[in-house]
């Protein structure tokens, strides 16, 4: 044991050191505080930057701006709803194919999959986040597109004869709600399946075990005792999948082949918000372009705000009810 | 009334549908890396890197000033991203429940779900538009404020996981409040707020969309903030979209470039905490 230092016992130094110790906790403070200040700083200023900027566009057009689909920029109509449409039916294609796979998955790694696959087969799926968009829209213009053009597109409209139903009609450009659905499954999948994995992996084992006990199969297990209780958490994950789908911008503009046309079948292309703004914001010419554009912003962002807020409700509700 | 035997086919069949689903979920990710290995690999050369980029029609060429720009812009980024986010988390683990702090953690959730798109439009509203023209500086503050809620939010994860022991015991001995924080809690997590860190730059390293109007991309050499600047990213974008297939070649090669350096940045962050976890803490 060593001596404590002398300045230790002089009160007056000691005194000093609580002082200067107390102004510098403040400093402290003041600057954790005033980083945190920054988050609700960013979200109100980006609110009022978008809405200010998108104001022009509502003044003068109202809710045409959803409704019309008539977008012409050189005859000042800028009707988006091609693109909201556009933006809902690629992102729901997208649920469609990705909530089974990714449900699926969580199911196999958190109650069936042999622990030395568990680790690998859950970093491939949580990898699919990590890979930028822009080279999911690469891959989708040069191997996903000609994929569906030559083999799939046909397959469901002549084979399985869904040519007959509006949905699956017309010829198969390549570029298409079909393509951009597909994309936004890949991309939606492992924030699904990540979300759902760790409700799944929260239930209790008693629940599973007294399933058992009552003679259920594994399948009536996951069915009846498993599923249910880890419900709203799983939905929550599908909505953050949502938001993502939703907003996502450069895999879909590449894919979607960008036409503000409505069609009721998938195999024609079509257009998102996301990729309106992106197609035509550093080429808009007028101000009222730039404002119909910006208004277009404000749909999207609202939208992904309440699918958003409404999917970290339902995650949180999971996570407290098992907190207590 | 089933029978048990039908029954247990039915769970046999829906048992082997979760792992159909496991190897078609693994299947897409095999796919584009053996996929952009292939392509990437042929058009990939040491001139990649040191050359700038070539007109249509003369073969060759790099993207060197795109790579530099994009470590420019994740540079940019950090800056504002990593000290604000860091101090963010520490506010959120110190005050756990003040009403500033449960709006801070709902906030940061919204804002990591918002489109890229529209923090591009944001940064353009305010950096763009009254300058007048594009600057890697309004691209990297895009940037920069996708990382701030990421890192806010794993920079608490991983301070909440000290022992509160480890404070008390700084605190005892008569470490003030802010040595207690940066010097024993801070760094305990540290690796784990690495992670986090590391985390957050791989994902922000490959987002084109805030960068559109904003970075806007250069065919030529510049580090300035102030200009338009290049990036790994737009520049895959651009060629990809484009008629011709030696910039489809280029492409390919950016696209390796871009995910070996996300998937490297990612990987590093995945043992950073498993390390963490492993070894015992000294």
């Amino acid at each position: 044991m060593t001596a404590l230092p002398a300045h230790w016992l002089d009160k007056d130094r000691r005194e000093l050191r609580l002082k200067e110790s107390a102004a510098s906790d403040r400093i402290y403070e003041l600057l954790t505080t005033a980083c945190a200040l920054v988050v609700p700083a960013l979200v109100v200023s980006i609110a009022v930057a978008i809405f200010a900027a998108a104001w022009p566009a509502f003044a003068k057009l109202g809710l045409s701006i959803v409704t019309s689909s008539n977008w012409d920029v050189a005859g000042g109509h800028f009707g988006a709803a091609p693109a909201v449409f556009g933006t809902l039916v690629s992102s729901a294609v997208a649920l469609v194919i990705a909530t089974p796979l990714a449900i699926g998955v969580a199911i196999f790694l958190s109650e069936f999959s042999p622990v030395w696959l568990r680790q690998p087969v859950g970093f491939l799926v949580d990898l699919l986040a990590a890979i930028p968009s822009v080279v999911y829209g690469l891959w989708g213009i040069f191997v996903l597109i000609p994929l569906l053009r030559e083999h799939v597109m046909p397959f469901l409209r002549d084979t399985l004869h869904l040519g007959a139903t509006p949905f699956f009609s017309g010829p198969a450009y390549g570029p298409s709600m079909l393509a951009a659905g597909v994309i936004l499954a890949i991309m939606a999948l492992p924030y699904i399946s990540a979300v759902s994995r760790e409700v799944l992996m929260a239930v209790p084992r008693s629940q599973r075990e007294a399933a058992l006990a009552l003679g259920a199969t594994r399948w009536e297990m996951i069915r009846d005792a498993v599923i249910p209780y880890a419900r709203s958490g799983i939905i929550g994950g599908i909505m953050l999948g949502l938001g993502r789908a939703l907003g996502e911008t450069m895999a879909v503009t590449m894919l979607i082949g960008n036409r503000p046309e409505i069609s009721a079948s998938l195999l024609a292309p079509g257009y998102t918000m996301a990729s309106l703004i992106a197609n035509e914001f550093s080429e808009a010419t007028n101000d009222l372009h730039l404002s119909a554009l910006m208004a277009v912003g404000v749909v999207l962002f609202i939208i992904t705000l309440i699918v958003n807020a409404v999917a970290r409700w339902l995650v949180w509700s999971v996570a407290r009810s098992r907190a207590q | 009334m089933k029978t048990a035997r039908s029954r247990h086919l039915v769970s046999g069949a829906m048992i082997g549908l979760t792992y159909l689903a496991a190897i078609l979920a693994t299947l897409p990710l095999l796919l584009i890396l053996t996929h952009l290995l292939r392509k990437g690999a042929s058009s990939l050369s040491l001139a990649f890197f040191t050359h700038m980029p070539r007109p249509v029609g003369e073969p060759g060429g790099g993207m060197a000033n795109a790579i530099v720009g994009t470590l420019v812009l994740i540079g940019i980024a950090s800056v504002i991203g990593l000290p604000i986010g860091i101090g963010a988390g520490l506010y959120l683990a110190e005050k756990k429940s003040t009403p500033l702090a449960s709006s801070v953690r709902f906030l940061s959730d919204v804002l990591n779900g918002l489109p890229s798109i529209v923090i591009g439009i944001f940064a353009w509203q305010f950096l763009v538009r009254p300058i007048g023209h594009f600057s890697a500086l309004a691209g990297g503050v895009a940037l920069g404020s996708m990382m701030i809620p990421l890192v806010t939010r794993t920079t608490e994860e991983m301070l909440l996981v000290v022992p509160t022991s480890l404070r008390e015991a700084a605190l005892a001995l008569g470490y003030p409040r802010w040595r207690t924080s940066i010097s024993i809690v801070l760094r305990t997590a540290l690796a784990g707020i690495v992670t986090g860190a590391l985390v957050a730059v791989a994902r922000i390293a490959g987002e084109t969309a805030p960068l559109l109007f904003t970075a806007f991309g250069n065919q030529f050499w510049s580090t300035s903030l102030r200009e338009p600047i290049a990036a790994l990213p737009l520049q895959i974008f651009n060629y990809a979209i484009s008629p011709y297939d030696e910039w489809h070649r280029q492409a390919w090669a950016g696209a390796l470039v871009l995910i070996t350096i996300v998937l490297i940045i990612s990987i590093a962050a995945r043992f950073a905490t498993r390390s963490r976890f492993g070894a015992p803490v000294d």
